[in-house]
């Protein structure tokens, strides 16, 4: 039976027709939609490679059954960017090297995008080290990208200002 | 993953008794139906029901199933009277994976056994009668406590240890009616031939009650010890808590996680502890995300690391 799923994705509504209801957020993602930012590590939810924001808030899309989040809104890293003007945090990945093969840096982002939004680990190390736990880096760029998070926090703290 | 047919629940009517499996946050049933280890003929999505409020209940709190670990690590009333409860929660898994998970789910998970997750083992929890793959295997994350020549598996959570330390109950709703069951008694130990379910077909957890702590809520902790300092499962874990008068302890609670099938009661040393002096001054209290940790009393020996969600040295 082909049931019909409506997401919000980047600001775009979508109605995508499933005709398997075995389909995760990830698949749809990158298989109907075509928005292949969001990259599948382990696909078990132990990576965060598939990190994105359902409803404002980060999950892990490999392990979120499509249908269940029917009516969500989803934001990905896709949409991040004002056309060529970065997100703080992209921009600080960039500046910070905080990736080499940048196979999980999407979900690094999209996470600490969360984290920061969260509020709770502010500029101590540590606090974002364990906040940032559920992305791994098979590269191991983890002290780049704890500079970019606080280095992201101070700057979005400064334009909130 | 095996073709299911996927149903949503508009009501707690409609999901009681259903025939499926229950599906919350999905963070391991749709783990264990991607390795083939459930294999659900149909899904009853219960995220819709209004099952997501924390409401209070006799100075302690009743919890709805659907609450999300996240959010229930963060409610004020939790930081203020369960803060061992909090600081289970902020223990496990990662943020993106606390968001998701239910309360009523993270009492529900599955064993992590790694025959289990296996199906091409022998695994008497999956199979009754089948055999024990882990018996003459690897067991380092197996039980010592409550286990049978059937199953030597424990269960992962982090929550259900304080959950159970501090008498909580898990509310269910059948098709013949509701029950309550304590927390330390909810999930089935072994017997000799493989552990029967928790639940019977067709019911469903609605919510999770904590009574009133008293004069527990300002000493209490969740201590978890695993490998890696952060995200990864209890090798062995303990909540605890005390209510001191007059400088000697008047009640003590103490549950033990990592170490069997359920999380374990210790009564015999919670009787122990009655009327000992207090160990240590006050620690200070509620912990905040990610636990806010105390500083080292005096009179605890210096540690690399002596509280798992923090790499302080103090
Ligand atoms: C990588 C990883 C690391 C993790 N680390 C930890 C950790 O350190 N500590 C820890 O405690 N946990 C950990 N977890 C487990 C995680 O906490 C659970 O997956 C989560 O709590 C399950 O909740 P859910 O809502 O997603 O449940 P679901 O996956 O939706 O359901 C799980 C089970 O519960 C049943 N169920 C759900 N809700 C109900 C209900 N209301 N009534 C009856 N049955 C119900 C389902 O049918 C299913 O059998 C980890 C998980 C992963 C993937
Ligand atoms: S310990 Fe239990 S879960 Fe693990 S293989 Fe044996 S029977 Fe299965
Ligand atoms: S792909 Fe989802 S957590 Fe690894
Ligand atoms: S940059 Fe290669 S995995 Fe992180």
């Amino acid at each position: 039976m082909t049931q019909t799923l409506n997401l919000t994705i980047n600001g775009t509504a979508r109605a995508i027709a499933l005709d398997d209801p075995r389909a995760t957020l990830l698949d749809v993602l990158r298989e109907r939609i075509g928005l292949t930012g969001t990259k599948k590590g382990c696909d078990r939810g132990q990576c965060g490679a598939c990190t994105v924001l359902i409803d404002g808030r980060r999950m892990n899309a490999c392990l979120a059954l499509a249908l269940s989040h029917d009516g969500a809104s989803i934001t990905t890293v896709e949409g991040l960017a004002q056309g060529c003007d970065l997100h703080p945090v992209q921009a600080a990945f960039i500046r910070h090297d905080g990736f080499q093969c940048g196979y999980c840096t999407p979900g690094q982002i999209m996470s600490a995008i969360a984290l920061i939004a969260e509020g709770e680990a502010g500029l101590d190390p540590e606090r974002v080290r364990e906040g940032m736990s559920g992305n791994l880096c098979r590269c191991a760029a983890y002290a780049g990208i704890t500079e970019a998070v606080l280095d992201a926090t101070r700057t979005m703290k400064g334009n909130a200002a | 993953m095996n073709l299911f047919e996927y149903t949503r629940a508009d009501t707690l009517e409609a999901a009681v008794g259903a025939d499926g499996a229950i599906l919350a946050g999905g963070t391991n049933l749709l783990d264990l139906m991607k390795i083939g280890v459930a294999t659900p003929s149909r899904l009853v999505d219960i995220t819709r029901l209004p099952l997501r409020g924390i409401k209070d209940h006799d100075g302690g709190l009743r919890i709805g199933a659907m609450v999300s670990n996240a959010d229930l690590a963060r409610d004020p009333r939790i930081l203020a009277r369960f803060p061992a409860v909090a600081e289970a929660l902020l223990s496990g898994a990662s943020p993106q994976l606390r968001n998701a998970a239910s309360t009523g789910g993270n009492v529900m998970q599955a064993t992590r056994c790694s025959y289990f997750q296996d199906p091409l083992s022998p695994c008497n929890r999956r199979v009754a009668g089948s055999g024990c793959s882990a018996i003459g295997g690897v067991t380092r994350n197996h039980a010592v406590l409550g286990w049978s020549d059937a199953c030597i598996a424990t269960h992962p959570s982090d929550l259900c240890v304080a959950l159970a330390a501090f008498d909580a109950v898990v509310e269910i709703a059948g098709p013949t009616g509701t029950r309550s069951v304590p927390m330390a008694e909810f999930h089935p130990l072994p017997d000799a031939v493989g552990v029967p379910p928790a639940l019977a077909a067709g019911e469903v957890i609605t919510d999770v009650t904590l009574p009133d702590p008293g004069g527990m809520a300002r000493h209490a902790r969740y201590v978890k010890l695993r490998e890696r300092t952060s995200y990864a499962f209890a090798i062995v874990s303990a909540a605890a808590g005390v209510h001191v008068a007059d400088g000697r302890i008047v009640a003590a609670r103490l549950a033990l996680g990592g170490v069997a099938a359920r999380p374990w009661r210790a009564h015999a040393a919670e009787a122990a502890l009655i009327g000992q002096p207090r160990p240590w001054t006050p620690l200070p209290m509620p912990p905040r995300w990610p636990c806010r940790v105390p500083r080292r009393p005096a009179t605890m020996p210096p540690r690399s690391c002596w509280h798992s969600a923090s790499r302080c040295v103090r």
